[in-house]
């Protein structure tokens, strides 16, 4: 990226960032293997490529235990040394890729906890938002940056705080987050990422048809998007959920010192341990809104 | 590359040491021009386009030295911070705010960051309202009710930008006492004074008014624009906020932000308490309903009170019909980095790097940049001390002021489950 700032980008050069699900849990438990969704991403990153010659292309691997860059397109080989069967970008993808899964799951090993079957997407997001500010670093003309969850593994509860931390940093340098989820039921993390900072969100009915989705939907630079009517969100979850028993409420309390939800008057916050007053709280802001005049 | 450019910026600091001496004989305006010597900072890239001025190594240890000051005061690992917050804004608009010490005054240096400020207190205090007031001909008005909507307040303030007679610091802590003494007891109750004149002209005693903001438990701050006053000083003291003096543009701006992240709480100034709230869904498309905050028909979008059924337009707010307070839940998850802070990183320690029996990540682990010098000499780096992965300057003070995750912690499960134990 040294020798960038010299280059004249237009306003429909990209850099993207695919963070790739590569969860074995997922995977082996899926009925859409992994070689041939791999064929269509490798595609993807192609076309990608052959869009913009200035086009830039950085994976990052999202396995169960660890996450990594496994390639990116500013600093790959030359394509001299390109190995006669296959193109630069599929071998040292693949390698990279090869090499990833099996320290992944290595790591999965030695830890005594039980195998979990969420990805680390917290991870593989800030380390993609950090990618993305050496970008912004750059120069102050320079290729305009996205993220595109490629996701299919389910939600961890535990990365919740950290998920949302990245996507307001990401709402606040204007960095889209778009998500394809191929799992069965929807991401309730990716939906509130893509709504919240701008992306899109997109559940692929049909998974032959792969390639297709991502290229009419994913492929298309920022500047573009204005003039093209992409999928609109369906309705997004806003409802939270208590901490004391995890269910969804619409209605709740919560601390007005560490702000935990709770679907019920406690007498002591479990979170922060600060003892409540009465529960008169709710009587006291409405009567507040009373004396004041709600006109402005 | 790092190491070069401080080189360069030391330099030109000895330059300058040098020049100074022979400077005297030059009038003030001279002087500011050949003690900065602002152009030769400048480079050009190879195009020939001005590159920006490039002091990371300088800007680096300001921030280290920040956020060494702010962890030390939360030293302990469950700080409560006053996440909800009842702002007022006093904005000082006495004929000393047209003083242009600060260019092109100090009512429009003020007013800018006051903007700036307003955005960033409602991105870091999604749940808090603020309140703007003025003082001008030694009265104080209120330019905006306590509300949660940025754009009202900037307007506001930005319309009525024009400065005249006497200031009095007892009028308008009177007038915030009035408005901050009705709000729900579990909201923390803060003002903020921004006060450009030497002198406060006062009808009656001002002591007696800052007792009465001390036992409101209302928490008073001043940042002065021309030089340290003695009542103000004293009014801080006593409310226990915090008094600072600006010294130029830059500094009044740092100190204005300080004032963005919520404060640590103190337990006696604000009760605990669980507040009813409700998380409205998002109205489907297609529906039409009348709104209730602007009483019009509207298509799609908009919010329903989980309670009463009526209508909103945005979040967060306060229903207008059942007085509920209706927020979503990102409302809430914007304000958890407060309470769980990520820890600063450490710098790698010179005789580390140096030591070439260590082998040292080569890049940086959150955005690849090489950590390499040109002559293959690691150069300057953070590490962060619960996953030991190594990060580059910049990317430090990202992770610290923005992102609020660490991605070394977040990307290794192992790590992440052996914090958990320990907490």
């Amino acid at each position: 990226m040294a020798s960038a700032p010299s280059k004249l980008y237009a306003d429909d050069v990209s850099v993207l960032v695919v963070l790739l699900d590569t969860n074995p849990f997922f995977w082996s438990s899926f009925a859409f293997p992994f070689s041939k969704f791999l064929s269509h991403f490798l595609s993807f990153l192609n076309s990608i490529l052959v869009l913009n010659q200035l086009n830039q292309v950085v994976v990052i691997a999202t396995g169960c235990n660890s996450c990594d860059y496994i390639y990116d397109s500013s600093m790959a080989t030359s394509p001299s040394i390109e190995s006669g069967r296959m193109p630069a970008l599929c071998s040292d993808l693949l390698q990279k890729l090869e090499e990833f899964v099996t320290r992944d799951e290595h790591l999965g090993k030695q830890d005594s906890l039980g195998p979990t079957t969420s990805s680390l997407l917290s991870g593989s997001l800030s380390m993609a938002l950090c990618y993305i500010q050496r970008i912004f670093r750059s120069g102050p003309l320079h290729p305009q940056p996205r993220i595109l969850c490629l996701q299919g593994s389910s939600d961890g509860p535990e990365q919740y705080v950290a998920i949302m931390n990245a996507i307001f940093s990401a709402q606040r340098s204007m960095v889209p987050i778009d998500s394809c989820y191929i799992g069965s039921n929807n991401s309730a993390f990716l939906q509130q990422a893509s709504y919240i900072t701008g992306g899109v969100y997109q559940k692929p009915q049909q998974l032959d048809g792969l390639f297709q989705y991502l290229l009419t939907v994913f492929a298309t630079d920022l500047h573009s998007r204005t003039f093209l009517q992409l999928p609109k969100s369906v309705g997004v979850d806003f409802r939270a959920s208590c901490f004391c028993h995890k269910k969804t409420i619409d209605m709740g309390y919560i601390c007005s010192v560490c702000l935990s939800i709770f679907c019920k008057h406690h007498k002591k916050c479990s979170t922060c341990g600060s003892v409540f007053g009465q529960a008169h709280a709710d009587v006291a802001s409405a009567s507040n809104l009373k004396r004041k005049t709600p006109e402005t | 590359m790092n190491n070069g450019d401080r080189r360069r910026v030391n330099g030109e600091a000895e330059e300058d040491d040098d020049e100074d001496e022979g400077n005297e004989d030059l009038d003030a305006w001279e002087r500011a021009y050949a003690d900065e010597r602002s152009w030769e900072a400048l480079q050009e890239d190879e195009s020939g386009l001005l590159r920006p001025i490039d002091n990371n190594t300088l800007y680096h240890a300001q921030y280290r030295r920040r956020i060494r000051s702010l962890s030390s005061l939360a030293t302990t690992a469950r700080i409560q911070k006053g996440l909800i917050r009842y702002l007022c804004i006093v904005v000082d608009l006495s004929k000393a705010a047209a003083e242009m010490d600060y260019r092109p005054s100090r009512m429009v240096v003020v007013a800018k960051h006051v903007d700036a400020f307003i955005r960033e207190f409602f991105d870091q205090n999604p749940l808090s309202q603020l309140a703007l007031v003025t003082i001008k001909d030694g009265v104080a008005h209120c330019l905006t009710d306590l509300g949660g909507s940025p754009e009202s307040h900037v307007k506001a303030l930005m319309g009525k930008l024009e400065c005249s007679g006497e200031s009095s610091l007892q009028n308008a802590l009177d007038l915030v006492h009035g408005y901050l003494n009705q709000i729900p007891s579990y909201g923390h109750r803060e003002v903020l004074v921004l006060y450009s004149a030497l002198s406060t002209c006062d009808p009656g005693d001002i002591m007696e008014t800052i007792q009465k903001c001390k036992k409101s438990k209302i928490r008073c701050s001043v940042i002065g624009l021309s030089a340290e006053i003695f009542i103000c000083k004293h009014l801080c003291q006593e409310t226990g906020g915090s008094y600072s003096v600006a010294l130029d543009e830059g500094h009044f701006k740092e100190l204005i932000l300080e004032h963005a992240p919520p404060p640590p709480a103190i337990a006696e100034f604000a009760i605990a308490n669980l507040i009813k709230m409700g998380f409205p869904q998002r109205a489907a498309e297609s529906s039409i309903a009348i709104c209730s905050c602007h009483k019009e028909a509207k298509i799609g979008g908009g919010y329903t009170c989980p309670r009463c059924k009526a209508r909103v337009c945005e979040l967060p707010t306060e229903c207008r019909i059942c007085g509920l307070t209706l927020i979503s839940s990102p409302h809430l998850a914007r304000s958890y980095h407060h309470l769980f802070p990520i820890v600063p990183f450490d710098e790698v320690s010179p005789s580390l790097l140096n030591d070439p029996h260590i082998r040292l990540p080569r890049s940086c682990f959150g955005c690849q940049q090489s950590l390499l010098n040109p002559g293959n000499k690691p150069s300057l780096r953070v590490a962060c001390p619960k996953c030991k992965q190594h990060f580059c300057l910049d990317c430090d003070i990202y992770i610290h002021e923005s992102l609020h995750n660490c991605p070394g912690c977040e990307s290794f499960r192992h790590s992440k489950s052996a914090i958990a134990g320990e907490e």
